[in-house]
């Protein structure tokens, strides 16, 4: 705003000797300054504990262990980013070390699975409850509605036995299915439903097209921007469960990553391995930065082109 | 191509019943144009022809065929939305394709139809636009050519023109007649415009609350209005509609504001029958007996429409050739032919 002010030709204005321009033009100076101060305090704040994080991956273990916490790169970077990869640390001594490149190909794939998961049956149960008339259909939505009151750790213990039941611990399935369901997205789709207008029911009836062909052929093109910006959503949801994957795996080769960091820290005597604690921290971030930036574009593109 | 017949066709939603035993035939060929207030009930008739909506009796017949419990989609029928429900995502050409492909309609055979259509509708440079980047005119076009393509038995048209300007609207109406008479295709057109209503129709139905109150052509209807929800509905400015009673002998007919008038044939009944006496502002003529007090000159250029009051306070309104006469707010007029004569209590024209 300031700055589309600051630059707009001033025609018809008095010449460039004018002090009354010359002391908008000051008070505008001034008030850039200020905004780009908090701003940059904003981005400061925000970034130190990344750059600490950052900066600890590439020391080796002693530096922080002897409780230094260096602000610039050490010497040991490489080593580190591969020893946290491919073995979960450099001490041997550690037995349950799990490499970073396990838990991060876990994570990635829980966390596609659920997203993909929720959007596809969070989008058909929207769909069910908009566009069709059954006996009860505002029931069956309130009870989904409903479950969005219900955190998971209050239905954490009946689920956990269902799944003992199926025999789905220590797997993908058991990971994930129990986490699919979404009253949170079905409710965000029911809204966009509800703001397609009846007319292209209609045009489709009259086109002869039956209900999946509709949901295909036109809700699923228009729910495009939707569906992009809940996948973010719910992608960085699923890289960040905790309590859930902590339950259900005992098994390391389906660590995730969230659950395996806080479990490099603290075990028993031995001491800390900081710097892999935190190469592997810094992975970590990557993939849901990575989709973050991958779905901003699409989502942001399908914003600014309004279909309706 | 294909004959409409609709027979008893009833609609209540709950308790509201907005459609009471409508009965409609329409011939091979023939535009046919249902026009009334909103709320009449002329979309749900559209609706339920199209299959949209379930009738709560009647039956609807298409080329001699019921279609009553069939789909939409099997009805062999087009229609053109008020708003035209183009899908948005979706090109001008996969719009106007889209009914055939679900159809299993060879590919070669869809691209000649649509373009063919495109052609004929003056849109084919504009095939692969999607709907956001058509102007409004344009779009109204995509819209009827997602119709032509289907050939269909029937086209029926939902208020198509109401959401474009007025200039346009002129230009589309004749544009939609024009192209309704080379394609030959029955059709159905449901308008609140009265003007449309006329230069499209070569029938038109009046609705009034869920009734037809009158089935004819324009000039019919605009010459014997059925009832005086009619008379009212079509004609602009608005006929005149003044309270009166019959005279003795049933000759003439004594008005509520003063002075009597010869009726051009007796009407039956007994003397003080009470009657509403009907005049087009066009067919009134100035100098005479009835003093209408002037209250509002609308100079419209080749014409001039004065609105004003009779003695007793009902409105009068007046239509001259050329620039309004003098006059010292009080003007004499007097009412001649054609009258058109109603039955106060009924409303029907005697």
């Amino acid at each position: 705003m300031n700055r589309v002010l600051a630059e707009r030709p001033l025609e018809g204005a008095a010449s460039e000797n004018d002090p009354a321009l010359r002391a908008s033009r000051a008070r505008q100076r001034r008030g850039r300054w200020l905004a780009h101060g908090i701003l940059l305090l904003g981005v400061l704040i925000f970034a130190l504990p990344i750059w600490i994080t950052l900066v600890g991956s590439s020391h080796d273990v002693n530096t922080i262990g002897r409780g230094e916490v260096p602000l610039w790169f050490g010497s040991h970077a490489i080593d580190n980013y591969i020893a946290a990869w491919e073995r979960g640390g450099s001490a041997v001594r550690n037995t349950r070390a799990v490499p970073a490149g396990t838990m991060l190909w876990n994570s990635a794939v829980m966390a596609t699975l659920i997203a993909a998961g929720k959007i596809a049956i969070s989008i058909l149960s929207a769909y069910a409850v908009v566009f069709f008339s059954f006996p009860g259909r505002m029931a069956f939505f309130w009870m989904i509605f409903i479950t969005l009151m219900l955190p998971v750790e209050v239905r954490i213990i009946p689920t956990f036995q269902v799944v003992v039941d199926l025999n789905l611990t220590d797997s993908m399935a058991g990971l994930v299915i129990p986490v699919i369901a979404s009253a949170t997205a079905t409710l965000l789709f029911r809204q966009f439903f509800l703001t397609i207008p009846d007319e292209y029911v209609e045009a489709a009836k009259i086109d002869g097209a039956g209900p999946l062909r509709f949901f295909w052929d036109v809700v699923l093109p228009l729910s495009r921007t939707n569906i992009a910006a809940l996948f973010v959503i719910l992608f960085i949801y699923g890289w960040n469960q905790y309590l859930w994957p902590l339950l259900i795996i005992t098994d390391t080769s389906l660590e995730t990553v969230v659950v395996g960091l806080s479990k490099m820290i603290g075990r028993g005597d031995a001491q800390n391995e900081w710097n892999a604690i935190m190469a592997t921290a810094i992975l970590a971030l990557l993939p849901p930065v990575a989709v973050v930036i991958l779905m901003q574009r699409w989502f942001v593109k399908g914003l600014t082109e309004t279909e309706k | 191509m294909a004959t409409l017949t609709l027979s008893g066709i009833r609609k209540s939603f709950g308790a509201t019943t907005v459609l009471h035993g409508i009965d409609l035939d329409i011939a091979e060929g023939e535009m046919v144009v249902i026009v009334g207030a909103s709320g009449c009930g002329k979309s749900t008739l559209l609706r339920i022809t199209a299959g949209l909506e379930t009738p709560t009796a009647g039956t609807v017949r298409i080329g001699g065929r019921d279609v009553t419990p069939l789909e939409p989609a099997d009805r062999d029928i087009a229609l053109v939305f008020q708003n035209y429900a183009l899908y948005p995502h979706m090109t001008v050409f996969d719009n106007m394709a889209y009914g055939l492909k679900i159809r299993r309609m060879p590919r070669e055979e869809i691209r000649r139809r649509v373009e063919e259509a495109a052609t004929l509708l003056g849109i084919a440079p504009l095939l692969h636009r999607r709907p956001r980047e058509l102007s409004g005119g344009q779009r109204q076009r995509v819209a009827m050519g997602r119709a032509i393509v289907r050939e269909p038995k029937l086209f029926l048209f939902d208020e198509p023109l109401s959401n474009l300007d007025a200039k346009l609207r002129v230009q589309m109406r004749a544009e939609i007649r024009r192209l309704q008479r080379r394609l030959g295709v029955t059709s159905l057109f449901v308008t609140h415009d009265q003007v449309e209503a006329m230069t499209l129709g070569d029938r038109l139905v009046v609705m009034n609350q869920g009734r037809a109150a009158q089935v004819a052509t324009p000039m019919e209807i605009f010459a014997n209005p059925a009832d005086t929800y009619v008379a009212g509905f079509i004609g602009s400015p608005t006929m005149n509609l003044l309270r009166a009673t019959l005279a003795e002998g049933g000759g003439a007919a004594t008005l509520a504001a003063g002075g009597s008038i010869p009726l051009d044939r007796p009407r039956p009944g007994p003397a003080g029958r009470a009657l509403v006496v009907g005049i087009r502002p066009e067919h009134v003529t100035l100098g005479g007996s009835l003093p209408m007090a002037v209250e509002l000159v609308e100079p419209l250029g080749s014409e001039t429409v004065l609105h004003g009051t009779l003695p007793g306070g009902e409105a009068m309104t007046v239509r001259v050739q050329g620039p309004a006469p003098a006059h010292g707010g009080t003007l004499p007029v007097s009412l001649v032919e054609p009258l058109h004569i109603f039955d106060a209590e009924t409303g029907r024209r005697l």
